[in-house]
């Protein structure tokens, strides 16, 4: 007796059903969290000084027609300090960056800027993970564009180096 | 009267040491069993396989601190859920979701199912002739 196409159609599905499972399995995934506020506004926030010589940031600051960059980091991050030469050199480009910490302290961070330099306009304390969490962010350290309306047009996820620069400047330009 | 006021200076001291909600539970236990079911369904940013209720991870803290806040504040938990999901993404979250993307998860057994029962009762149909 020759077997109608319905006795062959178990099979079949079974197949590409375990070779679909198969690839995911394989496959490497992703698993960076991007925050999804890319293209809205920057949330409210409010990140108190955390250094005598710079003032703290909030939400407030960001609609004044500037375009600036919003870092988030903390002393005790080593890639941080591997990204803070390149932050140096934006800021003598004439970028204005401002920095959140996170899960950090005063003292701690201003050992951490006499050791590495300052690229920050202002310095903010993050308190209890709360600023972190508004932006969506899942670690440290993570880069904001933030155009001239306060508005969020990119997300850099983990260390900015030289390479990054262009594009950076160019979404800064652009925004 | 020093020991009264060694125990009146402790309950006042009391708060300062028990507001942190990242680890200690809300006072209302109604609210705390559903906040504790929300972290248990929403998913550890940094260390990625477990929830936030159970993660050491600074973040994770924090999060647990933001869930037991707001629930007290009066938010219910899908709202909190939303809200996170509005930062991180579906990803945050360990509850599945029905929408057109998983849909086949659910479907795919019931029309598997369906298939084996419309080819046995045809099979045996024909074995009875």
């Amino acid at each position: 007796m020759k077997r109608s196409w319905v006795f062959w159609l178990p099979v079949v599905v079974t197949i590409a059903l375990f070779a679909t499972f198969l690839v995911a399995l394989v496959r490497p995934s992703d698993r960076t969290i991007v925050s999804q506020l890319v293209g809205q506004a920057l949330p409210a926030f409010e990140a108190p000084a955390a250094i005598p010589d710079r003032p703290g940031t909030n939400s407030r600051d960001y609609a004044d027609g500037k375009p600036r960059l919003l870092n988030v980091f903390a002393s005790w991050c080593g890639p941080c300090v591997a990204e803070i030469p390149v932050l140096l050199q934006l800021q003598a480009m004439g970028v204005e960056i401002n920095g959140v910490a996170v899960h950090d302290k005063s003292e701690d961070l201003a050992r951490f800027f006499a050791e590495n330099g300052n690229p920050y306009a202002r310095v903010g304390l993050d308190q209890g993970g709360r600023a972190q969490i508004a932006f969506g962010s899942a670690g440290v350290p993570e880069t904001f564009v933030i155009d001239g309306k306060g508005r969020v047009i990119d997300q850099h996820i983990g260390v900015i180096t030289e390479a990054d620069i262009p594009d950076i400047l160019a979404k800064l330009k652009g925004s | 009267m020093r020991r009264f006021l060694i125990a009146a200076s402790l309950c006042l001291a009391q708060p300062a040491f028990g507001q942190d909600y990242a680890e200690e539970s809300l006072p209302d236990v109604n609210q705390e069993t559903q906040a504790v079911a929300l972290m248990d369904t929403l998913r550890c940013v940094v260390c990625q396989g477990q929830p936030i209720s159970g993660s050491n991870a600074d973040l994770a803290r924090d999060m647990r601190r933001l869930v037991r806040e707001r629930i007290a504040a009066g938010e219910s938990p899908e709202t909190v859920r939303a809200w996170l999901v509005s930062r991180y993404g579906q990803w945050v979250s360990l509850k599945p979701q029905v929408n057109e993307l998983t849909a086949p998860l659910w479907l795919i057994p019931i029309i598997a199912l369906g298939g084996a029962v419309l080819l046995y009762s045809r099979r045996f149909k024909r074995k009875k002739k």
